[in-house]
């Protein structure tokens, strides 16, 4: 074998590291964009207008951005205000940050299709306030949201590739960190390539099982 | 009340108006509900009665008049014209049961699920006491062997029932049902109907919004025919069926009673 795959295979523990913190940082940035979100679309859907529309421009806005500019703009932009990061704190940031506006208006478009009927109930019951959104309203949400959730759970992953420009130790710094040394592009990235579909394919089964827990749920 | 009354009265609605935007759709509208009484509220579609219903709970807020319930106002603070806040409201409302037309359950709970959701989430009753008490209820309205599935999973007359069961697991002091039977089939009616015949029997307090007249006719203690936002006539199912007062009662039961 001579395309260099036995040299990505002494270092897999280099890819084995970016591989962990790929992982640690999709998934923690999922679920913190995910708390957030909910707070976001809670806010979208508030019934004082003004809030509502502040918020949206917001969400609009950071939709806009390019993730890579947020990244710059948090690692390099952040500090001349004081607030200094290190690498990995500011890729998680940047993640949450831009990802949250993504999930609060997942949540918000699916929140709005709820029957409104099985909110009244809830209300005609005593439900109200944070009673009613943890008991009544996102348990609803999330189960329609499962399919939705998990594409940009995939969007994620693919995010954090972006984070080697500010040297977080990632799969795709370690696999560029192998070929740059050992001149083995091709079989550094097909490797890590290969890696990402796997994570993909793990979240996309998790989607199924959540749209199969939601089919008899609605 | 009065004391020539001999029950006491669990509902008092008094001069209840609602319009949304130029259309009135309550004009006025007073009436008593006694313990243990069953009383339905007949009528043509756009009447009123529906609106009249959501008003007790204020799911829909009543341009004036009040509502009481076991003598406290709903709606609005003791003594005051401050009107009550959510939370405060929220109380209230979990002092009656409701029954909808689409039944409304929700459709992320099981039916055992629920039942006990608002009794242990809201009124924050202890959950033994209640998941007990949720088999004795879907027991009651034959529905034992289906407390795992979910809504979705259900006919509409399995969903009504477990719509009713949720109400009566509040222990409501006064259940409100909207239209209960007409988002069924016509085959589905009856089980819907016996069960809330026995809850009549079973001296539930109960203001029924209803097409089903045989229901009316069986079961009420007192049926009030409403049009146009006002109440047209009062009475004894007996009378109001077979001798009715007003012309406008005679129209409606000709067209409805077949």
């Amino acid at each position: 074998m001579s395309h260099g795959f036995e040299i990505v295979w002494e270092h897999s523990d280099r890819l084995v590291a970016g591989l962990v913190n790929t992982v640690v940082l999709s998934l923690l940035g999922a679920v913190l964009a995910l708390m957030f979100g909910c707070v976001v679309a809670m806010m979208l859907m508030a019934s004082n207008r003004v809030l509502a529309l502040a918020t949206q421009g917001v969400v609009d806005l950071m939709r806009c951005v390019p993730f890579l500019m947020l990244v710059y703009l948090v690692y390099y932009g952040l500090p001349q205000f004081g607030i200094d990061f290190d690498n990995w704190t500011a890729g998680l940031a940047a993640l949450v940050l831009y990802n949250t506006a993504y999930m609060a208006e997942i949540l918000r478009g699916i929140w709005k299709n709820l029957p409104r009927e099985t909110i009244e109930a809830a209300t005609a019951f005593g439900f109200q306030g944070r009673r009613l959104y943890t008991r009544i309203i996102f348990p609803q949400v999330f189960l329609a949201a499962g399919p939705m959730v998990g594409n940009q759970l995939i969007q994620i992953i693919k995010d954090t590739a972006f984070l080697t420009i500010i040297a977080v130790p990632e799969l795709t710094q370690a696999a560029s960190g192998i070929q740059a040394q050992y001149f083995v592009p091709f079989a550094a990235f097909i490797v890590a390539i290969f890696i990402y579909w796997a994570l993909c394919a793990l979240v996309e089964a998790g989607t199924f099982a959540v749209e199969r827990l939601a089919e008899v749920r609605r | 009340m009065t004391d020539s009354e001999t029950t006491e009265t669990v509902l008092d609605i008094r001069g209840l108006t609602k319009s949304f935007g130029s259309n009135v759709v309550l004009d006025g509208v007073s009436l008593k509900v006694g313990k243990a009484q069953t009383v339905c509220l007949l009528g043509p579609s756009g009447s009123g009665k529906s609106t009249l219903l959501r008003c007790v709970n204020w799911l829909e807020k009543p341009d004036q008049g009040s509502v009481y319930l076991s003598g406290r106002r709903i709606g609005v603070r003791e003594g005051g014209h401050m009107a009550m806040s959510n939370a405060e409201l929220a109380r209230e409302r979990a002092r009656i049961g409701m029954v909808f037309q689409h039944f409304n359950l929700w459709p992320h709970l099981s039916v055992i699920q629920n039942i006990v959701e608002a009794p242990i989430h809201v009124q924050r009753r202890a959950k033994d006491e209640v998941m007990a008490e949720a088999e004795i209820l879907l027991d009651r309205v034959g529905l034992a062997a289906k407390k795992d599935d979910f809504p979705s999973r259900l006919s509409g007359g399995q969903k009504q029932r477990v719509g009713i069961a949720r109400a009566l697991a509040m222990k409501p002091e006064l259940l409100l049902f909207d239209e209960p039977t007409s988002a069924l089939d016509p085959e589905l009616v009856g089980e819907v109907v016996a069960v809330m015949k026995k809850l009549a029997e079973g001296g539930s307090t109960m203001l029924v919004v209803t097409h089903e007249m045989s229901f009316a006719r069986e079961t009420a203690d007192e049926v009030i025919l409403m049009d146009g936002g006002r109440i047209v006539e009062t009475g004894a199912p007996g009378a109001f069926f077979k001798n009715p007062k007003t012309e406008r009662a005679r129209q409606f039961l000709q067209r409805y009673v077949s």
